[in-house]
């Protein structure tokens, strides 16, 4: 306190001073504290892509910085934005509060141009002197070869098939997925130093283990699961698979003009949609099931109506002659499963195309010492190694679900846990913050904006054409949607901290800096954590 | 398709700044350089909402003012949390008097700052409810009436809270003060801004402490009229409306989106424009969360109150237009 002054005008004893002497941040029982939580997008892909983060790279329409950041994680982002089945979408808060952000298309957008603009990535770890061997130039193995490359490791990649690429070449039809995409982003790839052998075989996992240091199996699941339809002499029955592939190397299969196809995946959409575009009257899909049990993505079924596809739920094929089938009519049990009833029904079909899924050709590794084979696919720990040591595998041929996201996801986690066994360490994963829930948002903050649709062909030129159905965003669109972006759980820098603070206690450091507690001044209120529109802040007890 | 236009960033123009706005598109508090006209230190409760709509305001007024303006204060609240002797928080030209004299005391300084030929620096007279809606009130009217040149600003927080949550004319229907323990049962009371608009002043407006950048424009509006101007600012008190401190700006919010505070602005007595309800939601979700209407939800609950409470509310929204019709002309 100031001294008593006799300057000072009657009645006055002590000096005029600022409140700042005051420090109210004696009162506080709680305090602010900054935090990162997991966004959704984030914790449901299985590329382990750090969604938000891009995102948020592209809002400030540095789409270099947006792509770059994909590619840490994920080197196909011209293809993901094509093919994936999008779990980031479906796991959005922004759904909950009008429509998910439209990440797939943002991601399509900046894959789309890194291609036209040639961005690449350049390797920068010193060579390690390690080799390792991919055997598989799918999804999964490409994904494997580039992470790997990444870290220094000369990678060879063996595929028996002539061009790389797997299902993303032989199994996904052009409409889909156009093959310049694919081409485009393997490319870069090479040119980081992988060698690619086409056309070889691996026969010896034995051999190719004692000359690479490591080996990486992604050989995938494309042998056509066959069913057992009583058939006459001259019925066509094709599978799935072998019919896609060989149209991918440019067969032309004869399918008849109307077609039946069995089986309700994405496969079964695949072939009924190029059966139509081939010039198919009819193609219908004979499912034992409801829509409902498809395990077939709702978009896939959907666009496969709109083309005309049809569909014969409950129903199994029974008998396929020469121009038609005969199909049973199935009910669901309690537990879901269908059993016949024994009414009987024909349908016409020249031909039946039979996709009841795939199998993993696993002779490569029946016989090798430590290898555990469970229902058809080969067993892996959670370093994604077999019981083999020193030989890694994933994609279709493991365990999990079938799509390319997944695919990627296991070359990168195998990628990372070879990178460490070839140094004789373990990896370990970093611990993953707490969910940022809708429940954690202040939605008030956030503008209403629905989402940004892509523009699609039309149907009579989707069924004449292998042309692409949907088509890419704008830049002005993709930053109109990446901004949509409710940045669950990470700081975006919105200032409203600073802002609502009563006391003044938020300090601002500057951009893409943050802010501090002033905790001189908090008082604990707690106002800038309920007002914090993505959930960044959360109130601690003070230590008595 | 349609090309859209990209009209926000992120989180639109709802939050007080965002990184990619140009610094001209961001609110004043978004500044690091803005005034702090009440800065810390100050002895308002945790979360108090007039120490956050006081500093709003004269922000902005400084920034609209080139930081000319000078501000005279009632008694209330305010005035008591800002200026312990001999602490001072306030970080602009401030002045104190008496509780009910703060309109006459600011038609002073204005008088004498013409007089001195100071044009180019503005007055701010502010008080809470209490020392605008009843004790100053006389004052008030005839600084309207004469048109002086000061913007009188009122932070209601529904009581005189400083001395111990007693029942003002700004107290709203049902809420319990220490002077109403059964709750409020004079419905409504007195609102201000009509009876500014009845004046027919060039300027009045209302704006809640929820919604920043309204606020801003409003008292940034102010400033480029001459004359007698009001502005009203919905000010949550968690003390006396015995809500959580980090509740102040939710509540307030609430009490916009249940149509039981208008946000509207009025120029020369006539209504000009409105902030139309975003998710209108029923007066009871602004009620509940409050322990001053706690009573109407208990054991016996006072469904009359309530439905008397929403009838109050649906009256603004009809009498404003708060919601937006979707009638086909």
């Amino acid at each position: 306190m100031p001294e008593a002054n006799s300057h000072h005008p009657y009645a006055i004893t002590l000096d005029v001073g600022s409140s700042l002497a005051n420090k109210t941040g004696s009162w506080r029982t709680e305090r602010p504290v900054y935090l990162d939580r997991l966004p959704p997008c984030n914790d449901a892909c299985p590329a382990g892509e750090n969604v938000q983060e891009w995102v948020a790279r592209a809002e400030e329409g540095d789409y270099e910085a947006a792509w770059r950041q994909i590619m840490v994680d994920n080197p196909f982002p011209a293809i993901m934005g094509r093919v994936c089945y999008r779990p980031c979408e479906t796991a959005c808060n922004r759904a909950t509060l009008d429509e998910p952000v439209g990440i797939n298309s943002i991601e399509r957008f900046l894959g789309d141009e890194a291609i036209s603009r040639g961005w690449s990535v350049v390797v920068e770890a010193p060579p390690t002197g390690k080799n390792v061997l991919v055997v598989g130039a799918g999804p999964s193995g490409l994904s494997a070869a580039y992470h790997l490359a990444l870290r220094g490791h000369q990678v060879t990649v063996r595929d028996d098939s002539p061009e790389a690429g797997g299902m993303m070449r032989y199994g996904i039809p052009s409409y889909r997925l156009t093959r310049d995409v694919v081409d485009a982003e393997i490319q870069r790839i090479v040119e980081m130093g992988v060698r690619l052998e086409l056309g070889t075989s691996v026969t010896d996992l034995g051999d190719a283990l004692v000359d690479f240091d490591a080996v990486f199996l992604a050989v995938g699941a494309h042998v056509g699961r066959r069913a057992d339809i009583p058939a006459g002499d001259s019925a066509r029955i094709v599978d799935a698979v072998s019919m896609l592939a060989g149209l991918a190397k440019g067969e032309q299969p004869l399918l008849g003009r109307r077609v039946a196809v069995y089986g309700g995946g994405n496969t079964a959409m695949d072939v009924a949609r190029t059966a139509r575009r081939l010039g198919a009257s009819d193609a219908i899909v004979v499912y034992r099931r409801t829509r409902e049990r498809m395990p077939a993505h709702d978009i896939e079924v959907r666009e496969a109506l709109d083309e005309g596809v049809r569909m014969r739920w409950l129903s199994t094929i029974v008998y396929a002659g020469a121009d038609r089938v005969r199909i049973e009519k199935m009910r669901l049990d309690e537990s879901g499963f269908p059993q016949p009833t024994g009414e009987f029904e024909e349908l016409d079909a020249d031909s039946v195309v039979l996709a009841l899924g795939q199998q993993a050709d696993l002779a490569l590794v029946r016989d090798l010492p430590g290898v555990e084979i469970a229902d058809g696919v080969v067993q892996v720990d959670g370093r994604m190694m077999t019981g083999h040591a020193g030989l890694f595998a994933g994609g279709d041929m493991v365990p999990g679900e079938r799509t390319v996201t997944v695919a990627v996801g296991h070359g990168k986690q195998a990628a990372r846990n070879i990178d460490a066994w070839l140094r004789s360490a373990t990896y370990e994963h970093p611990e993953r913050p707490e969910l940022a829930t809708y429940d954690r948002l202040n939605t008030w903050y956030y503008a209403d904006a629905p989402a940004t649709l892509r523009p699609q062909l039309d149907v009579a030129r989707r069924i004449t054409s292998f042309d692409e159905v949907t088509q890419g965003l704008t830049a002005e669109n993709a930053l109109f949607e990446a901004r949509r972006c409710m940045s669950c759980g990470n700081c975006l820098e919105c200032d409203n901290c600073f802002g609502v603070c009563p006391d003044n206690a938020i300090i601002k450091l500057g951009p893409g800096q943050g802010y501090e507690i002033d905790l001189d001044f908090c008082k604990g209120c707690g106002l800038c954590a309920a007002e914090c529109p993505s959930g960044a802040i959360t109130m601690i007890r003070e230590r008595s | 398709m349609p090309v859209q236009r990209i009209k926000f960033y992120q989180t639109g123009s709802f939050a007080v700044g965002n990184r990619l706005l140009d610094p001209d598109q961001r609110s004043v508090q978004a500044d690091t350089e803005r005034t702090n006209s009440l800065t810390m230190g100050h002895r308002a409760c945790q979360g108090c909402g007039e120490a956050l709509g006081a500093r709003y305001v004269l922000d902005a007024v400084m920034r609209a003012t080139g930081n000319h303006a000078v501000t005279v204060n009632a008694t209330g609240c305010l005035e008591v949390f800002s200026t312990p002797f001999p602490e001072s928080s306030w970080r602009v030209p401030w002045l104190h008097s008496l509780f009910g004299n703060a309109p006459a005391v600011a038609t002073g300084v204005a008088a004498a700052l013409k007089a001195k030929g100071r044009t180019d620096v503005r007055v701010v007279g502010q008080g809470g409810d209490g020392g605008t809606v009843d004790i100053g009130l006389g004052c008030l009217s005839g600084m309207f009436e004469r048109n002086d040149d000061v913007l009188y600003v009122c932070y209601d927080n529904g009581g005189y809270m400083n001395t111990g949550v007693q029942r003002s004319g700004a107290t709203p229907h049902g809420a319990v003060t220490t002077t109403t323990p059964a709750g409020n049962s004079f419905r409504q009371g007195k609102s201000l801004p009509l009876i500014a608009m009845a004046h027919r002043i060039p300027y009045v407006a209302t704006a809640t402490v929820a919604d920043l950048r309204d606020l801003e424009y409003k008292a940034t509006r102010a400033m480029e009229f001459h004359g007698a101007r009001y502005l009203h600012v919905l000010v949550p008190c968690p003390l006396g409306w015995r809500t959580a401190s980090s509740e102040t700006i939710q509540i307030a919010r609430l009490a916009t989106e249940t149509g039981s505070f208008p946000v509207f602005e009025a120029v020369d007595g006539e209504v000009t424009d409105v902030t139309r309800i975003r998710r209108l939601r029923p007066v009871e979700d602004y009620l509940r969360p409050q322990g001053r209407f706690a009573h109407l939800f208990g054991d016996t609950p006072r469904g009359d109150v309530i439905s008397s409470i929403q009838a109050e509310a649906d009256r603004n929204i009809r009498t404003f237009g708060l919601v937006e019709t979707t009638e086909v002309s």
